[in-house]
Parts: C-alpha cells; structure tokens; sequence
C-alpha cells in the first residue's frame, strides 16, 4: 500500500510540473524535455535486451516505428472518435484525450511486443553477431514496408496525429519503464536475464530456460520502444518513415553504451546528455554525427563499461560519502 | 528468353561486385569475428579516391585504357592504406573486449568514415567522368552487353584469380587460414597474427576499392552515403554463402546480384534494397551456416 | 529408491567421425560417489555434456530417477535434479557470490513476473526465502564473508568452492563434479575430499566426478569408470583400478600421474 501512495504522490508531482510547464519553458525548450523522455524509454527499453540479458539488437527503430504508426492509425481513425463523443456526454477534454491516449499506446506497446516476439523467437538462437543483422535487417524491412504502404502515408509521412501527448504521459511513461526495470533487475527473473549475460550455457544448465529469458527480454523491450514510438507520434503529429533508419536505432545504442550495459540509471543519465548534446552542438550541426562517431569508437576503446559500467547510482552511497566529511568538520 | 538472359546478364556483373565487397567481409569475418560495418565505406572511398585521381591525372579528357588502370591501382592503394588505418587504431584495441564493443567500434567507424566523407567531399554528388567510353556489344538473342560490364567482369575475375592464388598457393594465404581457425594455434606455429590480421584487412579493403571503382564506371553519380547499402548487400550475400567461407562469398555475390535485377525486373524497383534483407532473413531461418559453410560447433 | 539414479545404456556420441564416446554403459546407485576417470581427451567432459543435454546423445539412452531424458534442454534437466560445475569454470562474473547461488535455485522460485513487478507479499517472502538458502548455503562451503563480493574477483579456490554451491542451490538428486581439484595444492585438495564428503552426507545427493588427481579420486571414490578413447575399459573398487592391467597401459606412453599406486 506504501507503494501505491508513493505512485500516486509521483503521478500528481508530474501532473503539477504538466499544468505549470507552459508558462515556465517556451516551446522548444519543452519539445527537448519530451525528446529526453522519450530516449529514456527508448534507452532502458533496448537495456533490457542488451544489457541486462547481452543480445545484439540494433533494429530498436523498427519497434518504435510499428508502434508509432500503430497507435496513430488507431487515434486517427478511431480514437478521435471516441474522444468527440466523450466529450459530447460530459467528460472533461483532457481526460478524454488521456483516455484514447493510453488506449492508443497499449496499442502500440502490444504491436510491438508482437513484433519483438516474432522477430526474436526464432532468431535468439542464433550467435550473437548473426542476431544483430537480423535485427538490423527487420529494422530495415519495417522501413522499407512503411516507405511503400501508402496507406499510412508511405514516403510523404503520416500528418494529422491528434496531438494529445504531454509531459504528464511522458513522464509517466518513463516512470513505467524504469520501475518495471528496476523491478525486474532485483528479482530472480531479473538475475536470470544476467546470469544469461554473464554466461549462457552455465544459465541453462543450472535450469534457467534461457530461450524463454531472451524472448522474454525482446518482447518487453521491443514494447516499451513501441509505447515511445506511440508517446512520439502523439507529440510531433507527425510521423515519417525517416525518423525509423538505422541511425536511430545507433542512437539509442549510444546512450545504452554511454550509461553502461546493465545500469537503468547509466541509461537514464547518458539519454539525458545525448538528447542535449545535438542541441547544444547545434551551431556546429555538421559536425554532429562526425563527434558521434568518435565518441563511440573511443568509448569502446577507453572505457567499454561507459560512465556506470555495471552499477546504478544509488542516493544512499551519495549520503553515506557524504556524511563522514560534516563529522570531520 | 532474350530479356531473362539479359537480366541475367546484368545480374552476373552486379554479382561479381557484390562478391568482390563481400569478400572483404568474409576474409575479415573468418579472421577476427568481426563484421566490419566500415567495409561498405571503403567501397565508396575507392569511388572517391578514383574521382580525384581521375580529375587530378586529366583522364576525362584523354581517355585511355592505361590511365583507367592507374586510376584503379591508386584508388586500390589509397584504401588499402586505409584499411591498415582502422585496423590498427580502431579494431586493434578492441580485440580483447567483447563482440558487442567491436561491433560498435566498427558501427562508429563506418559513421566516422561517411560524415567525414560528407565534410571533406561536400555532401553534393559528383559524376565520375567517363574514362572509358562506353560502346554495347550485342551477344545474340538479342542479348547486349556493354563494354563497362565486360570491364567489370573481367577485372572482378581477375582479382578473385589473384585472391584465390594468395589464399591457396602462398605461405601468407596459409597462414591467413591458420589464423582463421585459431589465433592462439597460429601464433605457436610462429605466425605474426597482427601481421596477417593487417594484411586481410588491407586485401579486403583493395578488393572493396575496385569494386567502388568499376561502379563507379557504370553508375557515375557518386555520394558519400553510397556505400552503405551495397556494404548491407555485400554483406547478406557474404552470409548467403556462408560468412568466412571464401568461394561461398563469390557464390553469395552473385546470388545477391542476379536476385536483385530479377526483383527489379520482373517485380517493381521499390522492393528493390528489401530483396536482400528477405534473403538474409530467410537463409538465417533456414541454413544460418550459409549456402556453403559449416554448422558451428561450441566446446563446453 | 529401487534401480540406478543414473543410467547410461549404450551411449554412443559422435562429432562428424570422430566417436568421442563409444557405446558406454553405466549405472549409478542412489547416494553413490563414483569416480570418472581417464587420460585426456577420453570423453569424460562429453558424458558430462551427453548427460546435462547440452548434447543429444547420437545412439543410446539416459535415464535418470528411471526416465529417459535424451533430447532435453538442459534447463529441463536440471529441473529434473542433475546440476554440474564445469572444467573451466563458468561463474556469473558480474554478479555476487549470493547472486550466483541464487540464480541456481531460480526454479524453485515461486514469485512470478508479475509478482516481480509489483513487489506484492508473494514476492517479498520468496526473495527473503532465497536470500535465506544461498546464505546458507555460503556459510557451508565458508564462503559467507564473500556474500557481497563480485564473484569474478574471487581467488580461485574460492571460485571453484563457489561453483559447487551454486549447483546445489538447485537442491540436484545428481550432482556432477568436472575435475574440481584443477589447480589445487595438496592441502586444498585435501580439503575438498572432506568437503565432497560432506556434501554426500549433508545433502543427501549422488556425486559423479570427474578427476585427474588420482588421491582425491582413489580417495573418497566408492568406485571407478575408466574410459580410454570413449571406450570404458575398466570398472571396479579403487584398489581394483589401481592394478588393473588395461588401466595402466592406457597411462603409459603419458606422463603417469602422481600416486596412481597409492592409497589416499
């Protein structure tokens, strides 16, 4: 029941910070923290599969995409409907736009999810590098099939998505993320999806169903990036295949890597940093992918755990350091 | 019948292409597990260096076959530098650490080297000139072939020849395939590993140069980005044929290549780039070993 | 319990051409401690690896408990109650000690996921129950002041002490030892027969073991199978081994191990 009181006191915190943002940031600054939100999601999503369970997934784009448009085919056909009518009998707009909302992105976490789950099923068992161009591959198809299906709006993009996402959704939705996260790496399932990591075979042999584990990894990861897909969508009103290429899908590697294989946290802080980064590289956009790129072949040769490595900053490390030093004083 | 033959036609040289890149991949695959993202770059920058050369010797203007051939030569060698270059300062340091650390090193590379590209070339297309003038030779049947594509084909023969003859009938090839199978084996029989691992790498990255170069020929409009889905290609047919197995690479070549101007031809050009994935999605389902290699076996 | 725990019947595995084991049979009582022996490259590691599943035995059967269980994953064979260590050992480097012993008896969890994920009192007493049993189990094999510690920087004896207790975690009928006196010195090894022993007693399991330092093996084995080339070419007490003609010659032309003669 603590628990509960603790979600419910985080979910008004958020809906304050919703209600008194606009008059606090202009647009762009609040487009940016939405951008950040929607990394983490993405970054500790594809965590669960790279870090915590140590498979090559870089086709993460691909699931966002597949929500993304899933959920916008749903608000733009359907939703839209249901929240007119809602609106109709009495129902507060924002409620009822909350409303489709979730519905729209439990649409596009469960296409997702069943997109991870076809994907990985009968790829996990292969060597890992082989798994990483079949991710890379459906990555690709998904773009190619949205590039030709005009339908939902093939190479022209998608406009029109009701704009109905808001730093509360947002937030509450990374809220969701990490906590399933966090959850997950401190129980036994979530030791199984490590020991899996850590070595597979020694995993199976001591009864852990490690094919089970992977798929179960992919299908949440895959879910969770198409919830942000979704939460993007619904943001931008806009969706076009070219925010799907492979270079997205690097990205969210990038800030996986940067924060660490394995720590929520590692991916939480370096989403934050590599969301800003662009912005703040702006004025020498040019220049952008070419530091990227850099930054990832030295990571890799410097310091292969990223900033956290394995670790999760823990607050109560923080104070215990930090205590010592007042009784000196 | 005519045009299936022509296609066919077309379909063999842009195998012979797709084999002379995965090549690269496959030697470097066999020797450190490693898919060298990058691979498909330095297919471009073949392009690149060949375009400069072209421009800097005057060979637009005075085309011949002799400066066409010098023009290969210093593009093979500007890439075979830079292939020694990313071994040795990107992969070197890597070894040691994870797949997943390499894969993203060669990942970085492989940015690096086209949005490098894209500052140093400018991001505008250039067109290659025409160093060899262009001229259709009818085959029959109604089936032509132009003398670019006999270029092709002969050049790519010819280098495969020459692969073939280090790989089987020369004491580096030897040692390449000893370093194949075990680094640690390899090194106790005296073999240099770094030494071989730098040359594998330097081959591929010439046989990768020549093929940016004879592509170069046929289709001039060249661009930083335009190797990334011919190094995607190259690479599904090097998995096609089986990733580490040599003569599966030339195989998966030309299975990619005749694959892809069938689809074109016969189906719509928008399925075009999807064709090659469907491939590799397929193969991977089916014979993840390839067309030619072996089923991997792990010690416990 | 009537018949043997462990049954092999005819049990042939072949890589390509090469038989590594050859039509083996062998049958383990209920609470037995044999010993598995025989120069390298016999197949031990490979009856090791036919009996947990990693392979599919190529003719012949397995039976454990009077089932078959040819063909399962290895995961289902541990659920089944046969766990291993290995030659090289496979700790879960990242993890602590109490992790790694945890993770082994993650089948006999009983939270779910979604219990996991919603932290109910399920969850909560199941995490309680398993941080109980692993630390248990580490005060056991003395390695409780190393609970918290990263199993990968453990010395080595520690390591392979810690392996053993993560296979038990499962609470295994069988349990399968391959070569756990590698890089021990004398006094180590002497204290891993009484540990074995111990765990016999305590635990209640059958003991496979696969050994090269014949002390240990002569030691505390009830009794021997000797394979040569995949062949069993012997079986018997120890003192029976120790003389048997057909043993030696197939340690002659090697390096002949310390004290195949002596008694422990």
């Amino acid at each position: 029941m603590r628990q509960l009181a603790w979600l419910l006191g985080a979910m008004a915190v958020l809906a304050v910070i919703n209600a008194v943002l606009p008059s606090v940031a202009n647009p762009y600054v609040t487009r940016v923290i939405m951008l950040c939100g929607i990394n983490i999601v993405l970054a500790v999503s594809l965590n669960l599969i790279n870090g915590f369970t140590g498979q090559f997934s870089i086709g993460h784009a691909g699931f966002m995409a597949i929500g993304g448009y899933g959920s916008a085919m749903f608000s733009l056909h359907i939703g839209r409907h249901w929240v007119t009518a809602l609106a109709a009998a009495g129902l507060p707009v924002v409620v009822a736009q909350g409303m489709a909302l979730v519905v729209a992105l439990v649409i596009a976490g469960l296409l997702a999810a069943i997109a991870g789950y076809l994907v990985g099923l009968p790829s996990l068992r292969l060597r890992g590098d082989y798994l990483a161009i079949v991710t890379l591959g459906f990555g690709e198809i998904i773009r190619v099939l949205i590039l030709n299906v005009n339908v939902i709006g093939g190479a022209r993009g998608l406009p029109g998505i009701p704009g109905w996402s808001n730093f509360f959704w947002v937030g509450f939705v990374v809220m969701a993320v990490v906590l399933l996260a966090r959850h997950l790496a401190t129980s036994t399932h979530g030791r199984a999806l490590f020991a899996i990591r850590d070595d597979e075979v020694a995993a199976e042999s001591l009864g852990v169903d490690t094919t089970s584990y992977k798929v179960l990894a992919f299908v949440l990861g895959a879910s969770f990036a198409g919830v942000a897909g979704g939460l993007a969508a619904h943001n931008d009103s806009y969706l076009n295949p070219s925010s799907f290429t492979f270079i997205r899908s690097i990205e969210v590697i990038a800030m996986v890597v940067l924060g660490g294989m394995g720590s929520i946290s590692g991916s939480i802080l370096a989403a934050i940093l590599l969301t800003l980064l662009p912005e703040v590289l702006r004025p020498v956009k040019d220049y952008r992918m070419v530091i990227y790129s850099l930054m990832l072949i030295t990571l890799m040769i410097t310091r292969p755990g990223g900033l956290l490595g394995n670790r999760e900053i823990s607050l109560a490390r923080l104070f215990k350091r930090a205590r010592p030093a007042r009784e000196r004083a | 019948m005519s045009e299936f033959l022509q296609q066919l036609v077309n379909g063999i040289t842009w195998g012979s292409v797709y084999a002379l890149i995965a090549l690269g991949y496959t030697m470097v695959y066999g020797i450190l597990r490693l898919i060298n993202f990058a691979h498909g770059d330095v297919y471009m920058l073949g392009a690149f260096f060949a375009y400069y050369t072209a421009r800097f010797t005057g060979a637009a203007t005075n085309p011949s076959p002799l400066m066409a051939a010098f023009t290969l030569l210093v593009a093979m060698l500007g890439c075979a530098v830079v292939g020694f270059v990313i071994e040795r300062f990107a992969y070197k340091p890597v070894r040691r650490s994870s797949r997943l650390s390499a894969l993203i090193t060669a990942i970085g590379v492989s940015l690096l080297l086209e949005n490098g590209g894209q500052l140093i070339f400018g991001a505008d297309p250039k067109f290659f000139p025409q160093i060899i003038r262009a001229t259709n030779i009818p085959l029959g049947m109604g089936v032509t072939i132009s003398n670019q594509q006999v270029i092709i084909l002969v050049v790519s023969l010819s280098l495969m020849l020459a692969l073939r003859f280090i790989v089987l009938h020369t004491r580096a090839g030897k040692a390449m395939r000893a370093v194949s199978y075990s680094h640690t084996a390899a090194a106790l029989m005296g073999i240099s590993v770094d030494r071989i691992i730098t040359m594998t790498f330097v081959l591929g990255s010439m046989l990768a140069a020549a093929a940016g170069v004879l592509v170069a020929l046929q289709n001039p409009r060249i661009e930083p980005y335009m190797g990334i889905m011919p190094g995607l290609k190259a690479f599904v047919a090097a998995v096609l044929g089986g990733i580490g197995n040599i003569p599966g690479a030339v195989l998966g070549g030309l299975v990619m290549g005749v694959a892809e101007v069938m689809v074109v031809g016969y189906l719509s050009p928008t399925w075009r780039d999807a064709i090659a994935f469907v491939l590799l999605i397929l193969i991977l389902l089916v014979r993840p070993q390839g067309l030619l290699g072996q089923p991997p076996a792990e010690k416990v | 319990m009537s018949g043997p725990v462990l049954e092999l019947k005819t049990v042939t595995m072949q890589f390509g051409g090469l038989k590594a084991v050859c039509d083996l049979d062998l049958a383990i009582g209920e609470g037995e401690l044999v010993g598995l022996i025989g120069p390298n490259g016999a197949g031990k590691t490979t009856v090791f690896n036919v009996v947990t599943g990693v392979y599919a035995p190529t003719q012949g059967d397995v039976l454990f408990k009077g089932r078959s269980i040819r063909g399962l994953r290895p995961h289902a064979i541990a659920h089944r109650g046969i766990t291993r260590t290995f030659q090289n050992i496979r700790l879960f480097g990242s993890r602590c000690c109490r992790d790694n012993v945890s993770i082994a008896a993650h089948q006999h969890a009983k939270a779910n996921l979604l219990d996991a994920v919603v932290r109910n009192g399920r969850f909560e007493r199941d995490e309680r129950a398993l941080r109980e049993q692993a630390d248990e189990l580490l005060a056991f094999f003395g390695l409780a002041p190393w609970a918290e510690s990263i199993a990968g920087e453990l010395p080595y004896g520690q390591q392979r002490r810690l392996e053993i207790a993560r296979a038990l975690a499962g609470r295994p009928g069988l349990l399968l030892l391959d070569e756990p006196a590698a890089g021990l010195n004398p006094q180590e090894s002497d204290a891993l027969m009484h540990l074995i022993q111990e765990i016999r007693t305590r635990f209640k399991v059958t003991i496979l073991l696969i050994e090269h330092d014949m002390r240990v093996v002569m030691g505390i084995c009830q009794w021997i199978a000797v394979l040569d080339y995949g062949i069993k070419i012997a079986q018997g007490t120890p003192a029976e081994i120790r003389t048997d003609p057909k043993v030696i010659e197939a340690y002659l032309g090697e390096e002949m191990p310390a004290d195949l003669g002596a008694g422990a």
